[in-house]
């Protein structure tokens, strides 16, 4: 009777395990996001968080203007301190970035991003055709790298005022991010707001009604095609410390790694895809364990016996 | 560039990046992000 009891938890507790490690990322995500817009009163107050701890930069999209965010987001950080009078170039932001991209990648994307999540979660919503990308990705995916440099770096520190003072353009003419944690937020909340309204609140109202029905269909179209936070943390994909190996003594080539793959990236040949949020789900769909991160080892014996040379970086 | 080469970049980035970090500390950009994310950004609300 006992022994029986004792499998019993055994069994549940497999799988719990299972459970927990299927839907890790999404626990991960969820904390991170609550954890760092935690300021609840600023929900209920319709104001925002005005505490030290502002002047530090999260990794992710996380609006400085959502009522619970306690830090900054480093796009908008990076254009108000280019388009302040005293300076040119934040060495404080890219330094910042230069860091976590080193480490990370775009681990950030896929891990910590609470934009991340919320097109992770769209997409859950069923439709009776989701499609992996656009037609004219390949072309569509420079539009990021168009926008960081234009909307983030150019215009903001080229088109000022008499006064030398330059405008966030990503922030006030992109952002969904902006719209969706600031904007609604404390426009439902606040009267004051309210009363301004204005075309530029529909402009942006209608580029992130258009992201979030595209979500649904799409995986991540705003991450793929247009965010320069991702645009910059894909630079450092193929050298970050946390990278993605293939073990091309265990690998067939059997493509079940990019099927897995939302981003529909050929892993077995590209596992640094600049594309990559390193969800993981290639890892966990390979037959023949044979991708494999900077922080493990590889499963299969081969990888000691080739000492790393048939491993494609 | 061999395998060896290659992992000195990410360590190189995280140096300059800490340095960039401590340069801008110096110039005081921290106060730039901190004025500008206490107050309510009108253009990241979508209000201009
Ligand atoms: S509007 Fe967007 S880019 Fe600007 S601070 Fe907010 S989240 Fe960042
Ligand atoms: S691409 Fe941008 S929005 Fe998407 S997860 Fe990365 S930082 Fe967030
Ligand atoms: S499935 Fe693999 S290759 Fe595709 S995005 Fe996730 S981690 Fe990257």
């Amino acid at each position: 009777m006992f022994s029986v009891r004792r499998s019993i938890f055994a069994w549940s507790v497999s799988v719990l395990v299972k459970k927990m490690k299927r839907h890790l990322r999404l626990m991960v995500q969820v904390c991170f996001t609550a954890l760092t817009n935690g300021y609840a009163a600023g929900f209920a107050k319709g104001t925002i968080y005005k505490g030290s701890t502002k002047m530090y930069c999260v990794p992710g999209l996380n609006c400085y203007s959502c009522p619970g965010a306690l830090g900054s987001c480093p796009i908008g950080s990076f254009q108000a301190v280019v388009t302040s009078r005293d300076h040119i170039f934040s060495f404080y932001v890219v330094g910042f970035l230069l860091l976590f991209g080193a480490i990370l990648g775009r681990f950030v994307c896929g891990w910590l991003c609470p934009f991340g999540l919320v097109q992770d979660l769209l997409h859950k919503i069923p439709f009776s055709k989701k499609w992996k990308k656009l037609p004219g990705d390949r072309v569509l995916r420079w539009l990021k790298y168009v926008v960081l440099m234009g909307f983030v770096v150019i215009l903001p520190l080229v088109v000022v005022d008499i006064v030398g003072q330059g405008q966030p353009w990503f922030c006030k003419y992109i952002c969904p991010s902006g719209t969706l944690f600031g904007g609604i937020p404390l426009i439902v909340s606040n009267p004051l707001l309210r009363s301004a309204l204005s075309w530029l609140f529909a402009w942006k109202m209608l580029i992130l009604v258009a992201l979030v029905l595209l979500s649904v269909v799409v995986y991540r179209p705003f991450c793929r095609y247009l965010c320069p936070l991702g645009a910059v943390y894909s630079v450092f994909n193929p050298i970050a410390l946390y990278r993605y190996r293939v073990n091309e003594a265990a690998c067939t080539q059997c493509k079940t790694c990019q099927t897995a793959c939302p981003m529909d990236i050929p892993v077995y040949q590209t596992p640094n895809s600049a594309e990559c949020i390193r969800c993981g789900k290639c890892k966990a769909a390979c037959p023949h364990q044979a991708i494999v991160s900077t922080l493990e080892k590889s499963k299969t014996p081969c990888q000691e016996k080739c000492g790393g040379m048939s491993l494609k970086k | 560039m061999n395998e060896s080469q290659k992992k000195w970049i990410p360590i190189f980035l995280i140096v300059l990046g800490i340095c960039f970090v401590v340069i801008g500390v110096w110039q005081q950009e921290t106060a730039d992000v901190f004025r500008k994310a206490v107050n309510i950004c009108m253009e990241c609300i979508g209000l201009g």
